[in-house]
């Protein structure tokens, strides 16, 4: 069987070529993300998926060449879109079809050419989704690690004050990270007061009070105290209208202001030199 | 009539994206800062409720007008269990997650306006608008 479709590509490949090439610079025209490549680059790139491609059906193998392998690859790396790929394997299913079914008179022999052609394009289908998305994945989890590592820093300022920053949205994984690294830290720096300063995360919702709450509950457990600091105005006001009760724990407006109350109850003061 | 815009909720982050979306148009319509806190927060608690009780839902955000008022209103729901018992969970500190119980009285306290439907294994559905000062 591979040697009618064999046949057909042979016979017609210039042909096959010519009509795939300019509907994929037709593609470039409509794809949004395509324009800043260069039309000379986008030729090159083009002629080298499409003989790729035309060697792929002709060797009739079910695995993927490793020059379609490497093309796919730097296809994704160099950030073209993946639409790229999959069109030109579209284009190609088309035009095959189209080409097979013009050179062929026998109806049974179009089907069975036509589905060994298939079959090999589905492989390239399923290697360029595979690799793309792992690609994206090892991306995602890359992101994710360096975010956990950002995510909780306890920071020692003076001998037994220690301060722990928090930006952005605290979930369910965070606010896990922020009590484990407070009670690691404040047993580590022996500190025996801890600012949680607020500052940057965007909403206070009853979760993330909870959060916070919890692990205020649970660092007055190992003897340190908790000071809350850098609670906006507007926070302060969704807290009130929330309903939550921050009484029984010590807050401040800003870091400035924590430091003081915190130097204040470890009986330290900061003199100015005359 | 603006268009509502909707936010499918299903995991934490799109909580997250929930209440950007509702910060965006709360800034847009010329809310002042602590009515954008106001209406993030009450997002926020929205959301939650979904992704923790329902597993999945939808949370919409529309510009409304009404005489010469001009506000905003969110509109929560979800496919999940119902809630049994309304007036229960619209007390202060009740809960079943081992949370604060303060999200569903809280959130009315920081809306104007606040309607709640809920049937046993059907859903729930939530609405809450905040008018413009």
């Amino acid at each position: 069987m591979y040697s009618t479709i064999n046949e057909v590509i042979i016979h017609n490949r210039s042909s096959i070529e010519e009509e795939w090439k300019s509907q994929m610079l037709q593609f470039k025209e409509d794809e949004r993300e395509l324009t800043s490549v260069t039309n000379d680059v986008y030729k090159n790139s083009n002629t080298e998926f499409i003989d790729n491609l035309l060697n792929h059906v002709l060797d009739g193998q079910d695995e993927i060449s490793s020059d379609l392998q490497d093309f796919f690859e730097r296809t994704v790396q160099i950030g073209w879109p993946l639409s790229y790929v999959t069109k030109g394997l579209q284009l190609f299913r088309r035009i095959g079809l189209k080409t097979i079914v013009n050179k062929k008179e026998n109806i049974d022999g179009i089907m069975d050419t036509f589905e060994v052609f298939d079959r090999s394009i589905d492989t390239l289908y399923e290697k360029i989704v595979t690799y793309s998305t792992q690609n994206w994945k090892d991306t995602i989890s890359v992101q994710k690690k360096a975010l956990l590592e950002l995510s909780a820093p306890l920071i020692p300022v003076f001998e037994s004050i220690s301060v722990m920053p928090l930006i952005g949205t605290i979930d369910t994984e965070r606010a896990r990270l922020i009590i484990e690294n407070l009670l690691d830290g404040v047993i580590k720096n022996r500190s025996q007061v801890v600012l949680i300063d607020i500052t940057g995360v965007p909403v206070v919702d009853t979760m993330v009070a909870h959060h916070i709450i919890q692990a205020a509950e649970a660092v007055r457990l190992i003897g340190s105290k908790c000071i809350l600091v850098g609670i906006r105005p507007e926070i302060a006001q969704t807290i009130v209208n929330l309903g939550i009760d921050l009484s029984d724990f010590p807050t401040r407006s800003t870091l400035l202001k924590g430091i003081e109350a915190a130097l204040e109850l470890t009986n330290k003061k900061i003199e100015t030199l005359s | 009539m603006a268009v509502q815009s909707c936010v499918d909720v299903r995991n934490e982050w799109d909580i997250v994206s929930a209440r950007q979306l509702g910060r965006d148009l709360a800034k847009d319509l010329g809310f002042s800062s602590v009515d954008q806190a106001r209406i993030t927060t009450a997002i926020s608690e929205l959301a939650r409720n979904i992704y923790l009780y329902a597993g999945n839902g939808r949370i919409c955000v529309e510009p409304i007008e009404e005489g010469n008022r001009r506000g905003l209103r969110i509109i929560a729901n979800d496919t999940g269990p119902g809630i049994q018992d309304i007036r229960k969970v619209m007390e202060d500190g009740y809960t079943t997650s081992g949370g604060l119980g303060a999200g569903l009285p809280g959130v009315k306290r920081l809306m104007d306006e606040f309607a709640i439907h809920s049937t046993v294994d059907v859903g729930t559905e939530i609405h809450i608008t905040k008018w413009l000062r």
